[in-house]
This record gives C-alpha cells, sequence and structure tokens, in this order.
C-alpha cells in the first residue's frame, strides 16, 4: 500500500511539473506576459520595472525558472483591480468557497446514497419512482436556474431566508467562517442546496444504479443463503462495493463542485473564489485569472491523487499494481 | 426411517412478458439424512431454480406456486421469509457454481465468514477465528490461521470454492445444495474437490443434492440421482441401478453420450432435436418430440410411477434388462 | 410482425413500453420542430428592432400590445414578445449544442478508437491527455476557453467541443480495447483491410452502443452548459439571444415580481433538457447489458 501511494505521489509531481510548464507556455502564447501581470494603460516606465523585475528580458528556460520560483514564494503579483496582493486576496475568499462547496458536498453524499440504495433495492416501488423522477429533474436542472427558482421560493415569495451574501462569520484558525453562526446557517442554506442539488441527483442514480446491478448478483445471493438479513446485506455488502465507484465519481465531481460554485456564487452574490474569477474575467484582472487558474491545477491534481489512493484501499484487487 | 427433506409437487413459475415460464412443474423427490442425491439435467431443465427454489431464494418475477419442502419438521415452501432467514445458512446451506463471483472481493475471508456465522447468533471474535480455522482446516485449506485476512482474488479457483464451502459448512447444516461447484474449475481441480466432497459429507454425515450437467461426475459421489427434463424429473433412483439399468429414453440418451461409453473412433451418439423452450411447453410428455419410442399415448403428460426402486414418469419405459 | 425482429424493430418496441419515455420524446421532437420552424410560428420577430414597442415593455403574461399581438407570455425589458424571444432563443440554444455535440462526438469518437487501435506509447499518452480533461470540469475549462477566445458562436462551439469530446473519446476508447481483442479485428486486418477501413467500418460500429448512451448524457449536458455561459455572459453576445441569455436578462426583474421574463424562458430550457434525460435514461436503461435479465 505504501509504495502505490508513493508511487502516485511521484505521478502528481511529474503532472504538477507538466502543468506549470503548460501554464507556463500558455501565459506567452496569449501575448506578451507583461500583460498578465499589468493593466493595458500602465506608463512604459512601470513596464520597464516589471521587466526587470521579474526578468522578462532573460532567456526563456530562465524566466521559466523565475516563474517556478515566484510560484513556489507564492508570488501571484498584485490585483489590477483591488491592488492588494494577489495571494492575500485569494486567501481571504477561500474559507467562504470552502465551507459552502464541503457543505454541499457533505450533504449530497448523506443524503443522496441511502436515498439512492433504497431506489436501488426497491425499484419498482412508489417512493423509488418518486426519488428518480425528482433525480433526473434535479439532475437536468442547471444549476443557476435552480438558484434562480430558489432565490425566488424561499426568499422573494416566501420572505424565509436572504437572497444572498453571507452571513455572520467566526474567526477559526486564522480564518472567518460562517458555519459556526446560526445566521451564517440562514444565509448558507440556499446556496449550498443549489450547489448541492446535481451531486446529490447524481449521487442517487449512481446508488440506485450500482445497488440495483449488485442485487442482483450472485455474491448478494450466497450472502443471503447463508442467512444474512437484507440489512447486513445493504450495509456490509453493497454499500461496501458501491463506495468504490462512488468516490471516484465523487472525487471527480468535486472539481466540478468547485467549477458550478462559481455559478452559485454569481447568484448570491457570495463572497468566494468563484465570484472573484468571474469579476476578474469581465474586468481583465489577469493576474487574478492566473493564479486561479493555477491554484485549480494544484487542487485537481491534489484530489486525483486522493482519489486514486481511496480507490485502492477501497478495492484491494488494485493494491498489487505497483 | 423420515426423510431429512421431502419435497411434493414443487413448481416455480416465472412471469414474464412473453407468458409464465414453468422453470419448475412438479417435482417431488425425497433426501434422507447423510444422503447424497445427484440432480442431473442440461441447461434449461430446472435443476438449478429447484436447488433455488428449496432455499426460497426465488425473486420476481419467479414464485413458487405450488408444493410443498419438507424439511426437519417445517414447510420451506410455507415459511415467511423471517423464519426462512434461521433455516437458511444454519440448517440448510448452499453452494454456488463460480467462486470469484458468489465471495465478496472486497472483504477479507475471515470478515465474510464472520457475517455467515453472526448470521445466527451473536460471538465472540476469538471463538469465531476458532470456527473458522476449523472449518477452513477442515475442508483442506492449509495454514488456515495464517490466511483469514486475505482476500478471495489472493486464492486459487479451487482454494476460493473450498472457503465457500467452508462458509457453507459454518452451522453444520445437515443438508447442503451445491450448483455445479465444479463447473468452474480446472478439470484436475474438480477431482480433488469431488472427492473432497465425498470424504465430508461421509464424515459429517451431512445430506447433499448435488447439481450438475454432468452424468459422470454426478455418479461418483451421489447414492441417487434424479434426471430432469423441462422442468420436471424424469427418472429417479439409486445410482448404480440408473447407471446400469436405464428406464427413461431419455437417461438412457444421456448415458450413451457420455464420451467414456464409446470406444474411440465410433462417433458419439446424441439426442436429436433440443429440449423445448420453458415458455411453450407441449402438453404431454416434453421428451416426446425427442424420443423414438413415442406414439399417441404420450400426449398425456406421464405420472411420476413407481417401477421397482426407481420412480419414472415415461408411458414406454426401456425394459429392465441389462443394458 | 416482421418489423419486430430487426433490433431497431426491437429496440422501439420496448422503448414504446415506457411511457414516460414516449411522452418526453415527443415533447422533445415538438421542441425541436417549434424551433426549427421559429421564424414561422413566433408571432413576433424578436430582432426585428423596428417592431419594438418600448412602451409594451415589462409587461406581464396575457397583455395586449400596441400592435395587436396578444403576448401570451408577456414582454421582456426591450419590449420583445418573450414567446418569439423563447423560440428563437430555443432555436439558438439547440443548434449550438447540437453541433458542438456532433462534433464533439465525431472527434472524440476517432480520437479514442484510433487510439486504441495504434497502442503502445502514442496510445497511452493521448488517453492520459483525456483523462487528466475529464478531471478537469467542463464548465471551468469553457469558462477559461471563453475567457481566452470571447464571445462569439463560433468560440463558443469550439469551448463546447473542447469541453465535451473527451467523455466521447474515454468511452470510444474503453470500447474500442474492448472490441480490438476479438477474432474479427484479426480476420478483417488479415485479409488485408487498411486499418482506417477496419476503424471506422467495423471496429467503431460495435462500439456504438456506449457511445449512444454518452451522446444522449451530453446533449442535455451540453444544452446546460450552453446556457450556463451565456446567463453569466460568456457564451453567445447580446444579439443572438440564447435561452440562458433571456434568463440572465430577466434575473434582475425578478426581485421586483416580474418574474416571467426569466422564469418563462428557464422553463422551456428546464423542459426540454428534462425530456431529453427521459428519454436519455429509456434508452440508456435499454442498452445496458448488465440489466438484461
Amino acid at each position: 500500500m505504501l509504495g502505490f501511494v508513493i508511487q502516485r505521489l511521484g505521478q502528481a509531481f511529474v503532472v504538477m511539473f507538466c502543468t506549470s510548464i503548460l501554464v507556463f507556455v500558455g501565459v506567452y502564447a496569449i501575448g506578451n506576459p507583461i500583460d498578465v501581470l499589468i493593466s493595458p494603460d500602465a506608463t512604459q516606465e512601470i513596464r520597464d520595472q516589471l521587466m526587470t523585475r521579474y526578468g522578462f528580458d532573460l532567456p526563456l528556460y530562465q524566466q521559466y525558472f523565475g516563474f517556478v520560483d515566484r510560484l513556489l514564494h507564492h508570488d501571484f503579483g498584485t490585483s489590477l483591480v483591488f491592488n492588494i496582493p494577489v495571494t492575500e486576496l485569494i486567501l481571504n475568499r477561500l474559507p467562504a468557497t470552502l465551507e459552502l462547496t464541503l457543505v454541499a458536498v457533505l450533504g449530497a453524499a448523506l443524503i443522496g446514497i441511502p436515498l439512492g440504495m433504497y431506489a436501488g433495492y426497491r425499484p419498482a416501488g412508489a417512493p423509488a419512482r418518486i426519488i428518480m423522477a425528482l433525480s433526473t429533474v434535479g439532475f437536468s436542472v442547471p444549476t443557476f436556474w435552480i438558484g434562480l427558482v430558489l432565490i425566488f421560493t424561499f426568499s422573494v415569495t416566501l420572505g424565509w431566508l436572504p437572497a444572498g451574501d453571507r452571513g455572520e462569520t467566526v474567526r477559526f484558525l486564522g480564518a472567518d467562517w460562517s458555519v459556526f453562526t446560526l445566521d451564517g446557517w440562514r444565509h448558507l442554506l440556499l446556496p449550498a442546496a443549489n450547489l448541492a442539488l446535481f451531486k446529490l441527483s447524481l449521487m442517487i442514480r449512481l446508488a440506485r444504479a450500482g445497488t440495483r446491478e449488485l442485487m442482483l448478483t450472485d455474491t448478494i445471493k450466497f450472502a443471503r443463503a447463508s442467512g444474512q438479513s437484507e440489512w447486513t446485506l445493504l450495509r456490509r455488502h453493497v454499500l461496501r462495493l458501491i463506495s468504490i465507484p462512488l468516490v471516484a465519481v465523487f472525487g471527480l465531481e468535486l472539481g466540478s463542485t468547485l467549477a458550478f460554485a462559481v455559478v452559485t456564487e454569481t447568484i448570491y452574490s457570495w463572497p468566494g473564489l468563484g465570484k472573484l474569477i468571474i469579476d476578474s474575467i469581465f474586468s481583465l484582472d489577469r493576474p487574478v485569472m492566473l493564479a486561479y487558474l493555477i491554484l485549480v491545477a494544484f487542487l485537481f491534481i491534489v484530489i486525483n491523487l486522493l482519489v486514486d489512493i481511496s480507490y485502492a484501499a477501497l478495492d484491494p484487487r488494485l493494491r498489487r499494481k505497483a | 426411517m423420515t426423510p431429512l427433506l421431502e419435497v411434493t409437487d414443487l413448481a416455480t413459475h416465472f412471469l414474464t412478458r412473453a407468458g409464465a415460464m414453468k422453470a419448475v412443474d412438479g417435482v417431488s423427490f425425497q433426501l434422507a439424512p447423510g444422503q447424497v442425491l445427484g440432480l442431473v439435467g442440461e441447461s434449461g431443465s430446472g435443476k438449478t431454480v429447484t436447488g433455488f427454489s428449496l432455499l426460497r431464494l426465488i425473486e420476481p418475477p419467479g414464485r413458487i406456486v405450488r408444493g410443498a419442502i419438507r424439511f426437519e419438521g417445517q414447510d420451506l415452501a410455507a415459511l415467511d421469509e423471517r423464519a426462512m432467514r434461521r433455516v437458511r445458512g444454519k440448517r440448510l446451506s448452499m453452494v454456488f457454481q463460480d467462486p470469484m463471483m458468489t465471495l465478496n472481493p472486497v472483504l477479507t475471508i475471515l470478515q465474510q465468514m464472520t457475517l455467515a456465522l453472526r448470521a445466527h447468533g451473536r460471538l465472540p471474535l476469538p471463538r469465531i477465528k476458532d470456527r473458522c480455522v476449523e472449518v477452513l482446516t477442515l475442508v483442506g485449506i492449509p495454514g488456515a490461521a495464517g490466511r483469514l485476512d486475505a482476500y478471495p482474488h489472493e486464492f486459487s479457483g479451487g482454494m476460493r470454492q473450498r472457503v465457500a464451502i467452508a462458509i457453507a459448512l459454518l452451522h453444520e447444516p445437515s443438508l447442503i445444495v451445491a450448483d455445479e461447484p465444479t463447473t468452474a474449475l480446472d478439470v484436475s481441480v474438480q477431482a480433488q474437490i469431488l472427492a473432497e466432497m465425498r470424504d465430508l459429507v461421509g464424515r459429517l454425515g451431512t445430506s447433499l443434492i448435488w447439481i450438475s450437467h454432468d452424468l459422470a461426475t454426478v455418479s461418483s459421489l451421489a447414492d441417487r440421482i434424479a434426471v430432469m427434463y423441462a422442468g420436471r424429473i424424469v427418472e429417479q433412483g439409486p445410482t448404480s441401478q440408473l447407471l446400469r439399468r436405464p428406464r427413461h429414453p431419455y437417461t438412457r440418451g444421456l448415458l450413451d453420450s457420455l464420451p467414456s461409453r464409446t470406444p474411440p473412433g465410433r462417433e458419439l451418439p446424441h439426442i436429436p432435436g433440443m429440449m423445448p423452450s420453458l415458455l411453450a411447453l407441449p402438453p404431454g410428455c416434453a421428451y416426446a418430440p425427442r424420443c423414438p419410442r413415442a406414439d399417441a399415448r404420450c400426449a398425456a403428460a406421464p405420472e411420476p410411477t413407481a417401477l421397482g426402486a426407481v420412480v419414472l414418469r415415461c408411458h414406454h419405459p426401456l425394459e429392465a434388462s441389462a443394458s | 410482425m416482421i418489423r419486430e425482429s430487426t433490433p431497431w424493430g426491437r429496440f422501439w418496441k420496448e422503448f414504446r413500453e415506457n411511457r414516460v419515455a414516449v411522452a418526453a420524446l415527443a415533447v422533445v421532437a415538438a421542441m425541436v420542430l417549434l424551433a426549427l420552424f421559429a421564424p414561422w410560428v413566433a408571432p413576433q420577430d424578436p430582432y426585428d428592432l423596428a417592431s419594438l414597442n418600448l412602451a409594451d415593455a415589462r409587461k406581464p403574461p396575457g397583455f395586449m400590445g400596441a400592435d395587436g399581438y396578444s403576448h401570451w407570455l408577456g414582454t421582456d425589458a426591450q419590449g420583445r414578445d418573450l414567446l418569439s424571444a423563447i423560440l428563437y432563443g430555443l432555436a439558438i440554444s439547440l443548434q449550438v449544442s447540437l453541433t458542438a455535440g456532433v462534433i464533439a462526438l465525431g472527434l472524440g469518437a476517432t480520437m479514442g478508437v484510433s487510439a486504441a487501435f495504434v497502442g503502445g506509447r502514442t496510445e497511452a499518452f493521448l488517453m492520459r491527455i483525456v483523462d487528466l480533461q475529464l478531471s478537469f470540469p467542463a464548465l471551468l475549462l469553457a469558462l477559461l476557453m471563453a475567457a481566452i477566445f470571447g464571445q462569439g458562436r463560433s468560440e463558443l462551439t469550439v469551448a463546447l467541443v473542447a469541453a465535451q469530446y473527451a467523455y466521447f473519446a474515454r468511452t470510444a476508447h474503453g470500447a474500442a480495447v474492448a472490441e480490438r481483442s476479438k477474432e474479427y479485428v484479426e480476420a478483417a486486418l488479415s485479409i488485408p483491410l487498411r486499418p482506417r477501413t477496419v476503424i471506422f467500418r467495423h471496429i467503431l460500429p460495435n462500439c456504438m452502443s456506449p457511445l449512444i448512451v454518452v451522446a444522449t448524457i451530453q446533449v442535455a449536458h451540453a444544452i446546460s452548459l450552453e446556457a450556463t455561459l451565456s446567463f453569466l455572459g460568456l457564451g453567445l453576445p447580446p444579439t443572438e439571444p440564447s435561452l440562458g441569455m433571456l434568463i440572465s436578462n430577466g434575473f434582475q426583474y425578478m426581485l421586483s415580481g416580474r418574474y416571467w421574463i426569466s422564469i418563462f424562458p428557464g422553463i422551456a430550457l428546464l423542459v426540454l433538457i428534462v425530456a431529453i434525460n427521459l428519454v436519455g435514461d429509456q434508452v440508456r436503461d435499454q442498452l445496458n447489458p448488465r440489466l438484461t435479465r
């Protein structure tokens, strides 16, 4: 197992390396890299300053090393719009996105998997059909549309929940989190539900499909033949077996959730990374865009790594492949 | 002596879109304690469904539509699911064909055996381990204590099947139903497992129903053989009698087509035609279309009749002389 | 009936048994037809600026406009008849998504099957790229491409294709790998047939089943993706309002109670996607070999 982890870590590093080259090349391919860092209407003097500072007059490979060096020192430049270091900006916004995404993802898993398993266990029954119908809708509806409906129903019409912004926060580990306050939850509920819906539907469908397939296998029949109760079958056999594909999809969808957080944060004016990137795209705040890109790439590599490791942890048949 | 198992007129039908598939249609047999019954037939004859029916493992759209399964004083066909669960695995267990499919690939052997043991009562872990090592050694797995934490894929095919058999033996059942347990294994391993099972059954006094399509395999193990065709038992009786003096034309045909019975170089005899679809069984004897002895009388389905030690469904039994 | 014995016939017969799926298929067909014939069916041409009357702007459903039209679904901020705008928007959404989807299918399938056929390092390399891309969410990819390349129909199509081809490539590759070790491939190659012929006329058709499954998912996905991008303002330019853009334009009015400007296009989008998914569900269930009992 350890060998497997080390091997995967090594691969992750290689990928990160390749990604850094890709990003580097990409930045150059779009145009003058200077333009990524400074506003187009900066004076020539500032341009020259930056050119020397970032070594744009140096040969390419040296620039690459400078690039990597800056990466490792978290130096992404300064935001053109906010005028503070990009790193600081991103770190400020990160907790908001994190708590939104985590609440959404956990909610989707904790609700979706049991519902899906039930629907797969008794696929012909009325509750199963209702669950599947709802999951089809949840799966089909674009996130932003659900956001609309949710705001319209719960904020405008019923007035139960606020239509945007984050709630009160509490300082914890050096950052501000709103999950610790009741007001925070009032504000968190709608956007999290919005974000969770797609994943919830996906979890339901996957759990249902996996359960339905498994219930027909000899493994389950054999376990039943030894007298094990249906509950044991579901909990100890089916759940364990479907967790393999579920984890894989879960992990991959984590990235997708991060992506859709962009939409959700825009609709609910949630002060997170997603809103930041959209604003940056429109205001052409290129340093922020670049930093976001690198951050996301890094995050994906990490997620992939974790999924790979979980996969091997859950499926003993994979552990041999070292 | 009261039979351990008495099946009377068992019928299991599958209600599909295309009609009722009569997989098992009026099967009756008995089994004494410690006896081995070989249930033989080609694919689709209903032998596997019979096995599953005994353990009440038939799922919709299948249903046991009539019949009784008297086992240790209870009619299994009439039990509710909770009561049946108490019987399954404890008094009556099953071994399936392909151990790679029946063992859960993500759980260790110990975990799976624990689940099977705990299905019928709480046991502390040390006792569980002891029992597991005991049965694993019984079925011929060397160094069992050290292999408890292994996964199924770490065993060879034969070993896996032994593990499955061990699981079936955990609660010392009085009857084991084995559905083609050696078919998925290598030929050399087949013979091994066969011999081991014969030995085990003799030692433990467990009754065994061995389901197979291969008459040859079964004949070395079974005390009695029942031959199934199109959902019915056409002939059943003591093994030696059935093999030497088969009374049903189908049994005769099966025996004649065994490679061991034909001298090398001669063409292998076979039964012409195919078994009818279970959705559209002819009204009379199901074998009639393929039978060289069929005539007008065969338009009426033959009922089971006793001819000496053999029970037969045939209007034209073969002569009671040596083949 | 002779018809039932063809694979198509059997497929359709089983399909017919699920009434929900049939209804969904009818809905999809109706919407596609409406979109196709939008210029003739729509009561008003929403692009004809001359016919717009600002005084009629933001009027509720059922309003009788100054030009004699009855605006069944109300009007939007510019006085456009919402029903017409929805029909045209539907047409644009469908056009862009289907074009991108078909191109992605073609590109991805060719890539996947070819990679499986060629084998070796090339195959590993190509599939690694595909895998990497698959783990990257389509939305982010499309977002970034839109950010880099700007707005416009062809740019959007490129972004959509880039975001989607990987699914097809991966599926096609998986299916092709299973096929290439089968004997008919060896036989075809030993005739000898050119590799290109073997790929396109032998292997690819046998991979169609899983590809259709992925296609049914991707069609709805593409429509959703396009709508999302347009909603965020990164998709089509405002002169070609797809459903997503219509929804976006009307968002601000929702909080003041003029819900119809956003909700009705939203309902149209929702119905389209749900219907496609329902049909897709049935198709997938039927094509799934592991569920055949």
